[in-house]
């Protein structure tokens, strides 16, 4: 006899409790550590933290370790907790110019005020796997200098000095800093909208998106002007208080992208900018969304939109991957109820064209 | 026809005036003014670049003139500033009193869906709820346009060039409108297919006492459709008047180069 | 480390208010999609999370609360949802639909009338019932506005000219109050008509689509259709093999793998209810005999 299916509950407590057993693997293998992870696998927490929109190294390395590694749903968790987490207000814009560099690279001048710098980068590395690395290996110490003294301006705001390149954007200091977590997006969207739109989106997407700029579809002539990485301040100014008070400071990655542009009736030709920013080190992060956030002005400097990363309700409709991961998994759902309606039509269609073919080949038969 | 609508004919369907449209600092359109009459057909001819389809653009309503306006007589006798009516009335107005047929008919149809369907969605938008009913309609106008009703079910990926161009009309003609716009009509097709689709607009055009206003750079096409002719160089209308007068016995220089075919399409 | 600690119902009460303040535009305007600004949940999007926030914003501590997923109250996701608001919100559950305050469905409408004060809440996975025939949101919304909704029609007319008849078998679009065209979620087309007139509040909620529609109650609910192709329900024509209801949706179980199958009731309310009433369908009439192989 059919009973119809029960036990459930008990099914998803011990699918959890299995979870927890694999996830913790030989347990004669020793733990993995916050620490570690935060320390040793730092690149996977500035990822965490860049697209959970949280900036906690510790939460991002505990998702880690909660996730198997599994950097989405790492990034899910931390989304979730974020959302739960009361808003006191914004802080003031950072600084990236005072930036603390440990790394600033530009490929537009050989030398810039302030110098190239080359920093911590697999750039120039030799991919070939380390077996020292394997275990128990001890790394020279860094070579160190006297921390230079000279300011290291940006280089988008070199070329602004000769007009050279469209001026950045002021933000009215009065208007309500967006927010697409606390307000519905609409389209069209404005820059700030769609710019944390891309800094929370998908590296593997915007990675995706990026190149499909470079390969034609949407070019739009990219030059890294700059690419830096550093400690800025962050201040919040409380109304109560009246004045700024320095909150801490936090690791950033800011890409700015030189890109053409040639002009209009209206304006002289001049460079644009796109705009990428990232916590921790997200280099491949930062690019990635410099090139589609040019490839989404497209509209407002005049030109043809016609590729999948200039059309900004496509792109940013499918950049989040929180959303996305969560739709597609959901086809593991239970569908029993759409799925036998659609049974039950494709039966009848079915039926309806044997009895179709029937008749026809009855009256063929009968000529 | 009745006492009534032979009295309405005395009023202009359509007004244009002082119309201009710039592009930056480029006019596309400069001080554009004339009254087009119901039952009319009016031919805007002119090479490409002489700003016809700017103009075009602008008596549709799809682009906003810098200067001037256009009105529309409304069912209701009342003429209207189209600039002042709401995106509604804009919409509903081009689904049933108008009728826009574009050069490419992938512009002007939905491909991927039946040519029943393409004909009868204007019904369907005007609150038709019979489907044996908007189908019979289809039909009828399938066969008016000289279409073979054994494809009211195929979709318009799998017509020709010209049969496309027909379904087209049929499904702007499906809600008797007063006013089509044509750009370019036959544009693109060969000049045989061309030749069936002319004649067939023409009687349609008579049949239904339709307004229309026909932009094309083939005087032949002007010659066979219109009434009156606009010759339009450089964003101004340069030479108007009867078709038969302006072609045959053209005043600007411009027009007789145009006439005699030297200038190219 | 921050140890996370959470509000009544999970969400805080900022995000409740916002959450309420889009459930009373969505009433105002019946049918009409309202855009909110959706949370990450702790389940994933797709998964429920507009429900969810949506019970989670109108539960109170004294509404007793039946998840469904399927029609069933035993399904895996229906178990994850109804135990995250026991834990979250401490509220009292209930598998029965009448004793229900507020009832969370993905796909189904129970089968029991719902009676007035009763709120029941929908998980909607793509709320734009134009959204495949037309792909931009911009574009939708325009629609919308002005209730150009030939589109839906052409559809129709396009499934009738093909196969005889209108070939949308669940998420059947419907006129919310003369006005608005509504997807009613992925439910089968038999739960259409209880939409109708119905004395329950109805929310739906798109949490990935960050959108919140409601239906009032006693708000006329009209599935499309031609005069001369009326809409039909349709279920398979069967009794419950285990309640014997002729007028229940039915789910289709596959018993072996020779075509063996058999039809019961997809609420599971609803079928236990009424064997526990004396009602009793061929399986179930018979325990003891073995099953007929073919």
């Amino acid at each position: 006899m059919y009973v119809a299916v029960k036990g459930g509950e008990r099914a998803i407590e011990n699918a959890h409790r299995l979870l927890a057993h694999e996830r913790r693997g030989d347990r004669d293998v020793p733990e993995v550590t916050l620490a570690q992870i935060s320390e040793q696998l730092a690149l996977g927490v500035d990822r965490v933290m860049t697209e959970g929109s949280l900036y906690d190294r510790e939460l991002a390395a505990l998702a880690i370790k909660q996730a198997r590694g599994d950097m989405i749903e790492a990034i899910f968790l931390v989304r979730a907790f974020r959302a739960t987490l009361p808003r006191f207000g914004a802080t003031e814009p950072v600084n990236t110019g005072a930036m603390q560099v440990r790394r600033r690279i530009s490929s537009t001048f050989k030398d810039v005020p302030g110098g190239q710098i080359l920093g911590p980068t697999f750039d120039y590395t030799h991919r070939l796997l380390d077996p020292q690395l394997a275990e128990g290996f001890v790394p020279e110490q860094p070579m160190t200098a006297d921390a230079s003294q000279a300011a290291t301006p940006r280089v988008t705001d070199i070329l602004g000095r000769d007009g050279l390149i469209e001026s950045s954007p002021q933000a009215d200091s009065d208007a309500a800093v967006g927010d697409l977590t606390r307000e519905p997006l609409s389209f069209p969207a404005d820059r700030d909208l769609r710019l944390q739109n891309l800094a929370r989106g998908d590296e593997g997407f915007l990675l995706a998106l990026g190149y499909s700029t470079q390969r034609g579809y949407g070019r739009n002539h990219p030059f890294a002007g700059e690419i830096r990485f550093g400690e800025v301040e962050v201040e919040f100014s409380a109304e109560d208080v009246g004045f700024a008070v320095p909150l801490g400071s936090i690791e950033l990655t800011e890409c700015q992208m030189v890109n053409q542009f040639k002009g209009s009736t209206t304006e002289a030709p001049c460079f644009t900018r796109g705009y990428g920013l990232a916590f921790g080190q997200s280099e491949r992060k930062t690019m990635s969304m410099a090139l589609v956030d040019r490839a989404l002005r497209a509209r407002e400097l005049g030109e043809e939109a016609e590729a999948p990363a200039q059309d900004e309700e496509f792109v940013m409709s499918h950049s989040d991957n929180v959303q996305s991961t969560g739709f597609v998994e959901h086809l593991k759902l239970p569908h029993y109820v759409d799925f036998q309606s659609e049974l039950g039509l494709l039966r009848k269609l079915r039926q309806e064209f044997a009895e179709a073919n029937e008749a026809v080949e009855m009256q063929e038969a009968a000529e | 026809m009745s006492e009534l609508s032979s009295l309405d004919n005395d009023q202009p369907l359509l007004v244009a005036e002082g119309l201009a449209k710039n592009y930056g600092r480029l006019p596309a359109c400069r001080d554009v003014s004339f009254a087009l009459y119901p039952g009319e057909v009016l031919a805007i001819v002119g090479e490409s670049g002489s700003g016809k389809s700017t103009l075009l653009q602008l008596l549709s309503a799809q682009l906003a003139p810098s200067a001037g306006r256009v009105s529309y007589r409304m069912r209701d006798g009342v003429l209207r500033d189209l600039a002042e009516l709401g995106e509604a009335e804009r919409r509903f107005l081009f689904r049933t009193d108008w009728g826009f047929v574009h050069q490419d008919p992938a512009q002007g149809l939905r491909m991927g869906v039946s040519a029943g369907a393409n004909v009868g969605e204007r019904l369907m938008a005007v609150g038709w709820n019979h489907y044996g009913r908007i189908r019979d309609t289809a039909s009828t106008w399938l066969d008016r346009v000289e279409i073979d009703v054994g494809r009211i079910d195929d979709a318009p990926k799998t017509y020709s060039g010209g049969m496309r161009q027909r379904l087209q009309i049929a499904r702007n003609l499906v809600t008797e409108p007063r006013l089509v716009f044509m750009d370019e009509p036959t544009g693109g097709l060969d000049v045989s297919v061309q030749a069936r689709l002319l004649d067939l607009m023409r009687n349609l055009v008579s049949e239904l006492g339709l307004a229309a206003i026909v932009v094309t750079h083939d005087l032949a096409v002007a010659r066979l459709l219109s009434h009156r002719v606009m010759v339009m160089k450089g964003g101004r209308v340069i030479e108007t008047g009867l078709t038969d007068q302006v072609l045959d016995d053209p005043r600007e220089p411009y027009t007789q180069l145009l006439v005699s075919s030297i200038l190219p399409p | 480390m921050n140890a996370p600690t959470y509000n009544f119902a999970y969400l805080d009460e900022q995000t409740k208010r916002m959450i309420r303040r889009a459930i009373l535009k969505a009433i105002a305007i019946p049918g009409y999609q309202v855009p909110f600004a959706s949370r990450e949940m702790p389940m994933p999007y797709g998964w429920g999370t507009g429900g969810v926030q949506v019970t989670a914003a109108i539960l109170g501590p004294d509404d007793v609360l039946k998840v469904i997923d399927q029609g069933s109250d035993d399904t895996t996701n229906a178990i994850s949802i109804r135990k995250f608001f026991g834990k979250t919100a401490g509220v009292a559950t209930t598998t029965s639909t009448t004793d229900a305050t507020v009832i969370q469905t993905r796909h189904r409408i129970p089968e029991a009338s719902l009676h007035a004060g009763q709120v029941l809440v929908y998980q909607v996975p793509i709320p734009e019932p134009l959204r495949f025939l037309e792909p931009r949101e911009t574009e939708t919304r325009r629609m919308h506005a002005l209730a150009e909704y030939g589109l839906m029609h052409v559809k129709l007319y396009e499934d009738i000219a093909r196969f005889g008849h209108i070939a949308t078998a669940y998420a059947y679009p419907v006129k919310v109050n003369a006005r608005y065209l509504m997807d009613p979620s992925p439910t089968p087309k038999f739960d259409n008509p209880k939409m109708d007139n119905c004395a329950a509040l109805q929310l739906f909620g798109a949490g990935r689509e960050k959108r919140i529609y409601a239906i009032p109650p006693y708000t006329t609910v009209v599935s499309l259709d031609f005069e001369d192709h009326p809409f039909t329900r349709y279920r398979f024509d069967a009794p419950c093999a285990l309640c014997g209801a002729d007028n229940s949706y039915l789910d289709e179980i596959v018993t072996d793998d020779k075509g063996g199958r058999m039809f019961v009731c997809s609420d599971t309310d609803f079928c236990e209810q009424r064997q526990a009433a004396g009602h009793h369908g061929t399986e179930s009439a018979a325990p003891h005999k073995e099953k007929a192989h073919v």
